[in-house]
């Protein structure tokens, strides 16, 4: 979620380097011009819907290694890799994704497209309204998880993929996958759910609230027609302001900030940032403002709070029912916005329908963002994961069979 | 619920090969402290069974991972907790009884979720360790006890015939005991609770009505 400036990059993942997948490019993909729009599950109509998406690695000949990775709330297609000879910094997952790494490109085809609803490319609020040849704005209908969801599968169908090899996720992500392996069960081998939960928490919905308050309180918001005007500026900061402090923890914070002030000696008795952690989330607020649309943030942080497959299926045992992927689950210590209960909630649904899932809550002091920092544990999982996957998939007499 | 085991000793190839033996082919299997999941892969490798594993310990969860084995890392009564009555047709705890808090409520568990339950466990019945308390006056130490008093994570240790009376008490069938010194040899019933180091027990619940 964080894309966070502060990951440190390894020389060998510069442009490049060994472990990099080099200079890529954003594709894009449109489907459901009208009159064949998307029905949504709001009810209204979408089309035509553009995804943006990028692919690193090659598709096998037996199209049988792809991986489709899902990003969180302020994420896009841009998962690893450069844009150009000069980018600062790398795709949002890059310690994961490339040669060598996790998702290795070098065996693995991986995929990964910004969400509709999206402002990275794909169809959102911000795009323009075919009826209107305006942004939509508020015009733009509610989409869901699930319909995010359909959107890719347009998506995997178009790249000629009849069966995922896996799919992995973060946070809301993480909800992707759960809903994919529920909806498309024939077309997912195996999925990872990271950091994630089967429906918001009501503390998920009240952070979220906050943060969409600020953004609709702000004057310059103009009821979301603030295209081609200032945007809602200070409102989109404080809701990733806010955003950021449930992203990280007390004990991470504490090490990372402390008390300790920033450009000053003693405190200036005025309202201007004393503490590196208040400049920090400024610095945060800011530099979010500038590569994200409002609008997109109200409907995906709206998309999470919906977003509740025991609900929609009776119970989350029952919405599992027809999960046939095998499972990896993972949770952080530390993490008190996805707390562990939550994935542990899904591994129990799974386990009762008799679905193969490895579960592990991986020790950490960065909450929830751990999922996009450098962590042993969660790259050793996805190796292993992956490679028995793979290989189950190739020669299908192997492990782990359904109960 | 159960100690980190990162010092546990390290089991006995014999247990395992004895356990494997006893596993049917394609039995549907859960190892409760499974961990590094040497013998569920075994058993899934060689006996074509369906297996899930139990390790509270994350280091021993990530290799059951690299092998491939699927895993619940954390503790066992709340991972056996998650499955339905009858999922498995075995639940194995190898050597890992005597660390559990509650070694009652986990071997319940285990036939709830499990037709049959193998357990196996250290005999603290066996001569040796007998005479070290009686002629040593100290706690015992052999490598299936490796641990001194101050630092064991066995807090449930029990002998052959304790095992047997509460199986009696639990209503509990025996069907099947092993017996093998702490040089892994495998020997006859007679005087095993002298004689075992470690006990490899199968056990039932009773049939309803018997």
């Amino acid at each position: 979620m964080a894309t966070d400036d502060d990951i440190p990059v390894a020389d060998d993942s510069r442009l490049g380097g060994v472990h990099s997948v080099g200079l890529v490019r954003t594709q894009s993909f449109t489907f459901a011009e009208p009159p064949d729009e998307l029905e949504l599950e709001c009810g209204q109509r979408l089309g035509p819907i553009t995804l943006a998406y990028e692919t690193y690695g090659e598709l096998a000949p037996a199209k049988d290694n792809a991986v489709l990775i899902l990003h969180a709330l302020s994420g896009d297609a841009h998962l690893a890799g450069y844009h150009a000879k000069d980018d600062r910094k790398p795709g949002w997952w890059d310690l994961m994704v490339g040669p060598g790494k996790p998702f290795d490109t070098t065996k693995y085809f991986v995929i990964c497209a910004n969400i509709p609803g999206g402002c990275k490319g794909s169809t959102g609020p911000s795009s323009p309204n075919p009826k209107t040849g305006r942004p939509y704005a508020m015009d733009f209908p509610m989409v869901t998880v699930g319909d995010m969801v359909r959107a890719q599968e347009r998506l995997i169908d178009h790249l000629g993929i009849e069966r995922l090899l896996s799919m992995a996720g973060g946070s809301l992500g993480g909800m992707q996958v759960l809903e994919w392996a529920v909806r498309y069960p024939e077309r997912v081998a195996s999925a990872m759910s990271i950091a994630a939960t089967a429906r918001l928490s009501a503390q998920g919905i009240a952070f979220n609230e906050v943060g969409r308050q600020a953004i609709m309180t702000d004057p310059n918001w103009r009821d979301g027609n603030y295209y081609g005007h200032e945007p809602p500026r200070a409102g989109l900061a404080i809701a990733r302001m806010i955003g950021h402090i449930t992203y990280l923890s007390d004990d991470q914070m504490h090490e990372k900030f402390g008390r300790r002030l920033q450009d000053r000696e003693t405190v200036g008795y005025d309202f201007k940032a004393d503490f590196q952690v208040e400049s920090y989330l400024r610095y945060q607020g800011d530099s979010f403002v500038r590569r994200f649309d409002a609008n997109s943030y109200l409907y995906i942080s709206k998309a999470m709070d919906y977003f509740d497959l025991a609900d929609k299926y009776g119970s989350l045992v029952q919405a599992f029912e027809a999960v046939r992927a095998e499972f990896l689950v993972v949770s952080f210590t530390s993490d008190w916005l996805f707390p562990t209960y939550q994935s542990k909630e899904i591994v129990r649904a799974l386990k009762a329908n008799g679905v193969p899932t490895t579960f592990l809550e991986i020790p950490s002091r960065s909450g929830h963002d751990t999922f996009l920092l450098p962590n042993r544990q969660l790259a050793e999982t996805v190796t292993g994961f992956l490679a028995n996957v793979q290989r189950r998939v190739r020669s299908p007499a192997g492990k782990g069979g359904r109960l | 619920m159960i100690f980190p085991r990162r010092d546990r000793p390290k089991k006995l190839r014999l247990d395992y090969e004895l356990i494997e033996s006893l596993v049917p082919d394609g039995a549907k299997v859960l190892d409760l402290g499974c961990g590094d999941g040497q013998l569920l892969s075994e058993l899934i490798e060689n006996n074509r069974c369906v297996g899930r594993g139990i390790e509270i310990d994350e280091e021993a969860a990530l290799a059951c991972i690299r092998r491939g084995v699927p895993v619940y890392q954390g503790d066992m009564l709340e991972g056996m907790g998650f499955y339905r009555d009858g999922q498995f047709d075995v639940a194995i705890l190898s050597q890992t009884l005597q660390q559990t808090s509650s070694p009652p409520e986990v071997i319940r568990e285990m036939l709830r979720v499990a037709r049959r339950a193998i357990i196996s466990f250290p005999n603290f019945g066996h001569w040796a360790v007998r005479l070290q308390l009686l002629g040593g006056g100290r706690m015992p130490r052999n490598p299936l006890l490796p641990h001194h008093w101050y630092n064991t994570p066995n807090v449930h240790l029990c002998t052959v015939k304790d095992f047997r009376e509460f199986c009696d008490r639990e209503k509990l069938v025996r069907v099947g005991e092993i017996f093998l010194t702490p040089s892994q040899r495998r020997i006859s019933p007679l005087l095993a609770n002298w004689r075992a180091g470690l006990a490899i027990f199968q056990v039932e619940r009773a049939a309803l009505g018997a």
